[in-house]
């Protein structure tokens, strides 16, 4: 998302601000909405026309859990088709970057899960590792392909004896993003939690010390710099999610 | 001598073919905002003429219109084939009678005797439309799911083929719907037949 979140306004983005830019958009889109009335759909109300939309998202949701294929496989690449450089993205700009201290890192787990001590850096670096190289696709648009190693999630999250069963695993992170995504896609093959990029332990810009790589999920799905990651049954949203992007934003 | 009047457009098609302009619409001016986002050529659509006023608010509608735009016209599509209906309006056409007809359309010459007959250009035009907006289903599947819809996603450059795709069918509908826009103009009553499903058969 390089475009929208580089500009240092979003530090003002107060939820405030957020509601009035919402109406704002919802103005201008009524510019073709108006457009649309022509043909007899009562495009009238700001708020109607945003609470159709918000329930289609949902609809949305729900469809693409039922098109999820749980053992489709996101396709991988050689490495000579990696992207070189390989974009940075977030909601900040690439200076405002969060500096994660490795060293009194530790990674805490809530929730539904049965064993909730933290972890610390060397003791998630002894768990067996894997790699793929997979395509990244930004909400945007624009696509990359990048190479992650780590743990497959499934994996970790059966060490920690989580409750598989529940809807979903949330995610906060030490950059103050967060997300959520559906059990279902945690405990795909190809979702890793990495610690590596390009062989490299991860640089603070691709997300030190952990990213959540999803190649069956939009780029902004993968959070960075994993602080806690908690098991519920309650819907968690997400720092993007409760902009207005869809939830589900699967592959 | 009273003109005949005669029915032309059948109450489906006639249906289908308004919710498909209003679809259409949608999809295209949130399409254009959603390529701003991160434009595939050296240009942007003016942020005026799209809708959804930023990203996310685009891919709402985008996402929405879809489920609209796909029923419609597969509602349309089954008929049309189902019925007969696209085999005794649409064909047969022939590349050298379309030829013929772009020529004396350019020429302002191209007769509208009968306008219960499509002449060769007009039915090479909705044929191809129609093709246009399967395409465009297609890539955008590719595009909303490309894992999942990788099996044939991989024949037509996976996500970024199916990207570069359905922008050119975009373009291409969006010229079929210019040149279709300005022939209503040019022999306007074939407008209200499209609301009534009637039209006298000679001016």
């Amino acid at each position: 998302m390089k475009k929208i979140m580089g500009s240092s306004f979003q530090k003002y983005r107060t939820p405030e601000v957020a509601r009035m830019e919402r109406r704002l958009f919802l103005k201008q889109g009524l510019s073709l909405g108006a457009l649309a009335m022509l043909t007899g759909c009562a495009v009238t109300e700001e708020e109607g026309v945003q609470k159709v939309l918000s329930r289609m998202s949902g609809w949305n949701d729900d469809a693409q859990a039922l098109l999820f294929n749980p053992n489709r496989l996101a396709p991988e690449f050689p490495e000579s088709r990696i992207t070189n450089p390989f974009p940075f993205n977030a909601y900040y700009s690439e200076e405002e970057v969060v500096d994660v201290d490795g060293g009194a890192y530790k990674l805490e787990l809530g929730g539904m899960i049965k064993e909730r001590k933290p972890w610390t850096l060397p003791e998630l670096y002894a768990l067996p590792q894997v790699s793929q190289i997979t395509r990244h696709i930004c909400v945007e648009g624009w696509s990359a392909i990048g190479k992650w190693s780590g743990v497959r999630f499934s994996d970790f999250l059966q060490r920690v004896g989580a409750d598989t069963t529940a809807k979903y695993v949330g995610f906060q992170c030490s950059d103050d993003y967060s997300t959520s995504i559906d059990m279902a896609t945690a405990l795909h093959p190809q979702t890793l939690l990495t610690f590596k990029f390009a062989d490299q332990i991860l640089p603070p810009k691709y997300g030190f010390p952990m990213k959540l790589r999803m190649p069956t999920k939009l780029g902004f799905k993968n959070p960075k710099h994993i602080a806690v990651i908690f098991i519920t049954n309650e819907y968690p949203g997400g720092y993007w999610e409760d902009k207005g992007y869809n939830w589900f934003s699967g592959s | 001598m009273a003109p005949e009047v005669t029915k032309v457009h059948p109450l489906i098609v006639r249906i289908a073919h308004w919710l498909n302009v209003l679809a259409v619409l949608i999809m295209i001016s949130s399409g254009w905002r959603i390529y701003n986002s991160d434009p595939l050529f050296a240009f942007s659509f003016p942020d005026q003429v799209t809708l959804g006023g930023w990203l996310a608010g685009a891919l709402q509608w985008h996402f929405a219109a879809m489920w609209l735009f796909v029923v419609n016209g597969l509602i349309y599509v089954v008929y049309g084939i189902l019925s007969g209906h696209f085999r005794r309006k649409l064909l047969p056409v022939s590349p050298l009678g379309v030829l013929r007809d772009i020529g004396s359309a350019l020429r302002g010459k191209l007769a509208h005797d009968d306008l219960t007959v499509y002449n060769a250009a007009q039915r090479a035009a909705y044929l191809v439309l129609i093709l246009l907006l399967i395409v465009l289903v297609l890539t955008g599947l590719v595009l909303w799911k490309p894992v999942q819809f990788y099996w044939y996603g991989q024949f037509i450059g996976d996500y970024e083929g199916a990207r570069l795709l359905h922008f050119f069918a975009m373009a291409g509908v969006g010229f079929i719907v210019v040149v279709h826009v300005l022939m209503v103009v040019l022999v306007p009553r074939t407008f209200p037949s499209m609301f009534t499903g009637r039209i006298r058969r000679s001016a």
